[in-house]
């Protein structure tokens, strides 16, 4: 379980906090959502983890433990973290890259294990991955980078992913994929899958637990039906919507309209 | 096959000069065997200039290597944060001052020091590590530092601007087991801590981020394998003045080799860098011996053509 308690943080120079007393739990078994406009304060909750963000209130827990007391390689090997971005500038074939999930386990000098092995196994199994192993990074197309991306973070091994944006740049059928392999990995394989994402409309239908940010308070939380609410959506977002219903899973879908 | 490249490229290196002496003849000498004359040109002549030029090559190949993949930036070079501008300002400096011979490579070697340290200073501003502010303090400092060479020869009679600009084009003409035991000790020294690091480099070369995520104090290992890399580039440019290119063409040669973890790319672009220094300083002394080139633009014209293919492979 990774859990935000009261998380405040200020960035040196602006005018309001960047999060004002933020509380996210994200337990295990469970795809946790977090939502809300640019600038809300969504990617300094995984900076935060991560522990690149100094915090000027509350702290980061993962199973009761503040990450500020722990060591960030036993960190690692817990949670996962896949980043907003990421261009390898210097090409690997896919294993070499998939296989650095393993760094925290293998410190600075030993090789690859059995136990390495098959952990990076699974990570291809689930990512669908086998064909692609032996191709370089510099090869392949943004839909499959972000699946050997999220092959890494399993690799791992820990029992918490962590992804910022992980649908950005994605055509429909790819974006489906991550999310259905997201809600496998919550819900099958019994991880804590915390997703920042500006997919309202997917989040509303696979995520177990949605937290709307706005301007780095908490705006709304809870199941998709409490939080996509027109009213809410509208004053957060700035922008005239109406929600309605998904026609075909009956999940509120939030349609935005043309400004008059 | 780099190991092969680098015997072979030092036994040409003993073997060629104005007293010339066959393979054979070389690898006898280097165990005390033959001519006592070629024993006595290998041990007190060719053998330190040799082991002098693999070792800066190979120091030079490192910290290229370390400083790329830190950076995440194929252009990134040994001399990037400021060590050429510094050494140069130092170097001019002693000559300017009349300083014995002697006292050029310790000057150039503080210059060097005082200029790294410099751009970490300015690039400290933030409080994360940014590789690209690294980058600008490391190009402002270089500006400095070549406003001030001018500034410094300006005034200077003729002959002494001569021999500051002879330092700065880089040699190993002057090689001493002295300087050799020097360079090797603290190439060993920092170069060894790089490839420790080498896996921190790794990650680093996803970017900072990841690399936390992954378990590293992206913030700390950083800046820290910077300022290691810097040392080593800072130690090369006192024994042999600035030898262009090597660091930045060489990891290249590596990784189109096939390395892609950095400890392998470390170790083959130390060889790899060791062979074409070695190589360049026989071309230096030979093709317009008795006279000698600059090792500096030997490497920079072997390099260059290197490098372009590798952009239009690239592009």
């Amino acid at each position: 379980m990774i859990e935000f308690r009261e998380v405040t943080v200020r960035y040196a120079g602006a005018l309001r906090p960047a999060l004002q007393s933020v509380s996210i739990a994200a337990p295990r078994g469970s795809l946790t959502a977090v939502v809300g406009p640019n600038g809300s304060g969504k990617s300094t909750l995984v900076r935060a983890l991560i522990g690149r963000q100094p915090l000027a209130g509350g702290d980061v827990r993962v199973d009761g433990v503040p990450v500020a007391q722990m060591d960030r390689v036993a960190i690692a090997r817990r949670i996962a973290i896949v980043t907003q971005r990421e261009d390898a500038v210097f090409s690997l074939p896919v294993r070499d890259y998939v296989a650095m999930g393993r760094y925290p386990h293998i410190g600075g000098w030993r090789g690859l294990g059995a136990a390495d092995h098959v952990a990076i196994d699974r990570a291809a199994s689930l990512t669908d991955l086998h064909v692609f192993m032996d191709r370089r990074l510099d090869t392949l197309s943004g839909g499959e980078w972000q699946r050997v991306r999220l092959a890494r973070a399993i690799a791992q091994g820990g029992d918490a992913i962590v992804l910022d944006e992980p649908t950005t740049f994605l055509d429909i059928a790819h974006e489906m994929q991550v999310f259905e392999l997201l809600s496998r990995l919550a819900h099958v394989e019994r991880l804590a899958v915390l997703l920042v994402s500006h997919q309202l409309n997917l989040v509303a239908r696979f995520a177990d637990h949605i937290v709307l940010l706005h301007e780095g308070t908490v705006a709304a939380a809870g199941t998709a039906h409490e939080v996509m609410r027109g009213e809410v959506l509208e004053r957060v977002y700035q922008w005239p919507l109406v929600v309605s219903r998904d026609p075909a899973v009956g999940a509120p879908a939030l349609v935005p309209l043309r400004r008059r | 096959m780099l190991v092969v490249a680098l015997l072979a490229s030092a036994t040409m290196g003993i073997a060629v000069g104005a007293f010339p002496l066959s393979a054979s003849d070389v690898w006898g000498a280097l165990f005390g065997d033959g001519d006592p004359t070629a024993v006595a040109v290998v041990h007190t002549l060719r053998l330190p200039r040799v082991v002098l030029g693999a070792l800066v090559g190979a120091a030079l190949g490192t910290a290229g290597g370390a400083l790329q993949g830190a950076l995440r930036n194929p252009l990134a070079e040994p001399y990037l944060l400021g060590v050429s501008g510094g050494a140069a300002v130092g170097a001019s400096l002693a000559f300017a001052l009349g300083a014995p011979f002697a006292l050029i490579p310790p000057a150039a070697f503080g210059g060097a020091l005082a200029a790294v340290g410099l751009a970490l200073l300015i690039s400290r501003a933030g409080t994360r590590s940014d590789p690209r502010v690294l980058l600008m303090a490391g190009v402002v400092v270089g500006a400095f530092a070549n406003a001030a060479i001018m500034v410094v020869l300006a005034d200077l009679g003729s002959n002494t601007v001569r021999n500051a600009l002879w330092w700065m084009m880089g040699s190993v003409a002057d090689a001493n087991w002295a300087q050799v035991r020097w360079l090797a000790t603290y190439a060993a020294i920092t170069g060894g801590l790089l490839i420790a690091w080498a896996r921190q480099v790794d990650l680093l070369a996803l970017g900072e981020d990841a690399a936390a995520g992954l378990g590293l104090d992206a913030d700390r290992a950083a800046p820290r394998i910077y300022i290691v890399a810097s040392l080593l580039a800072a130690a090369t440019v006192a024994s042999a003045g600035l030898v262009g290119f090597v660091g930045l063409v060489v990891p290249h040669l590596a990784r189109a080799l096939g390395f892609r973890h950095h400890r392998a790319v470390f170790v083959a672009s130390a060889l790899a860098g060791a062979s074409l220094v070695v190589l360049a300083d026989v071309l230096a002394r030979t093709v317009r011996a008795p006279a000698e080139l600059p090792l500096g633009a030997v490497t920079a014209l072997i390099g260059v053509p290197f490098f372009l293919a590798r952009i239009r492979r690239l592009a």
